[in-house]
């Protein structure tokens, strides 16, 4: 690969400093990638960090009053690992912190580490099956215990237990955990591991102090007192919570970072609907802060027009896509609905594919439905850029589309229906009740009717939808519908997890209860390969091309519709100064967040 | 009285086992799973949320379930949230206070509303005060709350920005700045549930004196010269009140069950909405408890009611 080679070259000169990082952000700019991606090769390769544009002014800890947050969800648990959503998440990392964070970039932030353990300071073995972190020392738990190894290790062992019922034990059950001294860990992993930066990162990485969890390892977990009076070493102290409602914290005095926290007092205050929080922040200015606004653009500008406060918008890996449905979702075959083995009498069509991703008008849907909270793609990978493929392309061209189907021989009939061998083309598109995704069906179902496309609109209840019922033939996962609308979320940096939805493995069937994440059930050879590839390739570039060349061939195969790469918007005070990543918590950047005077 | 009273408490006991019966199938048959939110998440693997499942005991028979939670109750054991996993008995404690405050408050203001316009209008029917109380009783029960509510947000919030509209269940200060706090954050939740409450309570109260005022009693009352007040506070009043004290009776479950879309509009965090929330994420233990509580409160208001008939007429025998 020629890129690649220009892109080592490139690295090493700033490592020479022979360019400025500035000069190798612009020249990656000219290749395509984005400033992002600049920063995590530097990163990877060792080349020290500059700068965030963020700078923290306070000169003291304290004497900011109190922060107060709305979450329109209440938060329900402070264990972090019992967490069931980002607000239990979020409330839990106001007092416990893992071992390093996620910024906007997508670079590993130390929080609780020394250092971030790369490969040029040992941290990352040759081999990719180890890892070993260096713990800050002098840090101590709220109750004034220090912070050791042996934190982190039972960390491990409590949530790798299953009869702790722990949310995160999918992180921890497959990895070894071991002291190597007092403020050193060493994580290994069953295999080559490129993306090792799972346990004790981010949401799942919180580590829980050992002195207060100890006694009610396993079983007894649901007893513990910490998990209502949690222990941690983040910059707050719990002084209540209350499930649902509120949770209440105080500066804590002993914060390992200097000067901060710089909020006297924190309170995060939950339930409500999300419109009326955006009106606490940005209307009235009752709140210094409101998590994910899932309210129309419109609506947030006119909001904004009182002056109180700003949307801030974070950019993130999710994306709204619309799945065409190439198995038969209305007969069953070997006794199953949507079978692998049958095929749908329209979809299976590649140029109807190609005709509809042709009828999709994702400009008109950025500019008239998401304004500022999504951009309109061809990609299914948007996120990290370094991931984002520059090889797609996206049309909205009825004439085409109609040129495209009358070539396949869809002829239209009597009622402008076109059909072919007796099948009509009428199509059930299904998605979940919502009013942005209902405004979109619209917009598909006007342009599909010029090009002789009847489409019944379906919608179901979130509840329903996203659940894993069994017993609903309407939930998003079975898929009994000719296409289908939704957000996928990529809750990680790396896209291992997120591009495992186009395995055979993960196929959604009957005989995984529909549990598979693989829901349009498109297999493809040469993507297994890629994957399995990618799997073990411990060079980011590498790594990233074989992703870029993954997230081409469900999108070229036009199995897929990309629509919208969607971002996370909050509200916070204008006074505010904070800084927000779409791949960590917002609360992951909490010790930072102060008020402008 | 004795005998009738054990009569109806044996009788409610099978009432509750069949209300507890009815509301765990159909929470069992409504779709959803209170692990939703983790099948989102792709990085919670579906083993381990089959684990959860299964070490909740959501796989086992319905039958199974509903004996395990009733034998459990019986023994004074309400069963833990599957989402915060904390005792749903603490959970429903700490929206006692809050629920009792705001909802009591709301319908001391419905009487307070309801009692002097009802008996006024009812003294002098069809006169301009009359016509008035009766249109605007109309329009208060006829608005929704979550229409009233969003309206006086707008107005008092975000017009004048005089009162906040998030409550705030463990405000900071103390004293009377507590005092100023609490009632500021209280009048527009209180006012939405009062005003609407009263509306339809100062009909019925104006219907039920109505029917008084036309009895022989009360023309022998005014024929025998007695002062206008005594005839309508002794005679007309006290006769009046009688279905009325049973329906304030009857509504009074509410104050425990709280005023879902109220709460909700205002942030209230009372047991209206613990329990939407917990419907929403398929909590089934808190369901259970919010709901059966409810179930116990209303059987147990009915048989206030029903002794409060023979206490305020003692035509009514219980034999």
């Amino acid at each position: 690969m020629q890129e690649e080679k220009a892109l080592r070259a490139l690295i090493d000169d700033v490592r020479e400093g022979r360019l400025p990082r500035r000069g190798f952000i612009q020249r990656l700019a000219a290749m395509g990638l984005g400033a992002p991606v600049a920063a995590q090769l530097l990163m990877h390769a060792g080349v020290a960090q500059a700068a965030d544009n963020f700078v923290y002014k306070p000169t003291k800890r304290g004497g900011g009053g109190t922060l107060k947050a709305l979450y329109w969800q209440g938060p329900t648990s402070l264990q972090p690992h019992f967490a069931v959503g980002t607000k239990d998440q979020d409330a839990s990392r106001i007092f416990y912190e893992p071992l390093a964070c996620w910024d906007n970039d997508a670079n590993l932030v130390p929080i609780l580490a020394e250092v971030i353990p790369t490969r040029e300071n040992g941290g990352l073995s040759a081999d990719g099956k180890s890892v070993t972190w260096k713990l800050k020392k002098g840090v101590l738990w709220h109750d004034g215990k220090p912070f050791t190894a042996d934190d982190c290790v039972f960390t491990w062992e409590f949530a790798k237990d299953p009869a702790s019922a722990c949310v995160t034990s999918g992180v921890y059950k497959d990895v070894v955990v071991t002291k190597i001294d007092t403020h050193t860990i060493k994580v290994t992993y069953p295999k080559p591991t490129p993306f090792w930066a799972m346990p004790f990162v981010a949401a799942e990485g919180m580590v829980i102090p050992k002195h207060v969890f100890g006694p009610y390892a396993g079983a007894k977990s649901r007893e513990a007192p910490g998990n209502l009076k949690p222990v941690g070493t983040g910059p707050y102290k719990i002084i209540d919570f209350k499930p649902g409602d509120m949770v209440r914290g105080e500066l804590n005095a002993n914060y390992h970072l200097p000067n901060r926290p710089f909020f006297d007092a924190i309170e995060m205050k939950g339930g409500g609907d999300a419109t009326s929080a955006a009106r606490a922040v940005l209307q009235t200015g009752e709140f210094d802060f409101a998590w994910n606004l899932a309210v129309e653009d419109d609506v947030l500008k006119r909001m904004e027009a009182g002056g109180k406060g700003k949307t801030v918008i974070v950019p993130s890996g999710d994306i709204e896509f619309i799945q065409l449905n190439i198995t038969d979702p209305w007969n069953e075959v070997d006794g199953e609905r949507a079978s692998i083995k049958s095929r749908h009498f329209a979809f299976s069509d590649p140029a109807v594919r190609e005709a509809m991703s042709m009828l999709v008008d994702r400009k008109g849907i950025q500019d008239h439905i998401y304004g500022r909270t999504a951009t309109a793609t061809s990609n299914f990978l948007n996120a990290p850029t370094r991931f984002r493929s520059g090889n797609t392309r996206y049309e909205f061209n009825i004439d085409k589309a109609n040129q495209v189907l009358d070539a396949a021989g869809w002829k239209r009939g009597a009622d402008g229906v076109r059909e072919k061998g007796g099948k009509k083309m009428k199509f059930v598109f299904q998605t979940s009740v919502n009013t942005l995704r209902q405004k979109e069906q619209a917009v598909i179902k006007q342009s599909c009717q010029k090009a002789g496309i009847d489409l019944e609109l379906k919608s179901v209840t979130p509840s329903v939808y996203f659940s894993s019922d069994v017993g609903n033939p309407d939930t998003y996962g079975k898929f009994w519908a000719d296409m289908q609308m939704y957000t996928t979320t990529m809750t990680q940096p790396d896209p291992e997890r997120f591009m495992d939805q186009y395995l055979a493995r993960e196929v959604s069937a009957k005989a995984n209860k529909w549990a598979g994440r693989n829901i349009c059930r498109w297999v493809n050879d040469e993507y297994e390969k890629i994957y399995a590839a990618a799997e073990s390739e411990l060079d980011p570039v590498k790594r990233a091309a074989l992703f870029i060349r993954m997230n081409d061939l469900p999108v070229k195969d036009n199995v897929i519709i990309p629509l919208a790469s969607r971002t996370r918007p909050y509200g916070a005070g204008n006074k505010m100064a904070l800084v927000l990543s779409g791949w960590d918590l917002a609360f992951s950047t909490i010790h930072n967040w102060y008020r402008e005077s | 009285m004795g005998p009738y009273l054990l009569r109806r408490l044996l009788l409610a006991v099978p009432s509750l086992l069949g209300i507890s019966a009815v509301l765990f199938v159909v929470l069992a048959l409504a779709p959803g799973d209170p692990f939703a939110d983790l099948a989102l998440n792709p990085s919670v693997p579906a083993e381990v949320k089959a684990a959860l499942r299964a070490k909740f005991g959501l796989d086992d028979p319905i039958w199974q379930r509903y004996f395990r939670w009733l034998w459990a109750m019986l023994q004074g054991d309400w069963g833990f949230s599957f989402i915060s996993r904390v005792n749903v008995d603490t959970l429903i404690w700490q929206r006692v206070p809050t629920t009792l405050a705001v909802i009591g408050a709301s319908q001391l203001l419905a009487l307070a509303i309801a009692l002097p316009v009802g008996i006024y209008s009812a003294v002098k029917p069809y006169s301009w005060f009359d016509r008035i109380a009766s249109s605007l009783a109309f329009v208060g029960f006829s608005l929704p709350t979550f229409f009233t509510g969003i309206l006086l947000i707008l107005v008092f919030s975000i017009k004048l920005d005089w009162l906040p509209f998030v409550y705030r269940a463990d405000l900071t200060s103390t004293g009377w700045a507590w005092w100023s706090e609490q009632i500021r954050q209280s009048i527009m939740p209180v006012t939405v549930l009062g005003l609407f409450q009263g509306a339809s309570w100062t009909r019925y109260v104006r219907s039920s004196m109505l029917d008084v005022v036309r009895l022989d009693h009360v023309t022998t009352a005014r024929s025998k010269g007695l002062a206008e007040r005594v005839v309508v506070m002794k005679h007309i009043v006290r006769n009046a009140l009688i279905p009325v004290v049973t329906l304030v009776a009857l509504t009074m479950p509410q104050v425990f069950g709280g005023a879902i879309v109220t709460e909700q509009i205002f942030r209230v965090p009372g047991i209206g909405s613990m329990l939407i929330d917990a419907i929403l994420r398929n909590d089934t233990p808190v369901i259970m408890a919010v709901t059966f509580v409810f179930s116990c409160l209303v059987i147990f208001f009915n048989l206030v009611a029903d002794l409060l008939y023979g206490w305020l007429d003692p035509r009514i025998s219980y034999n």
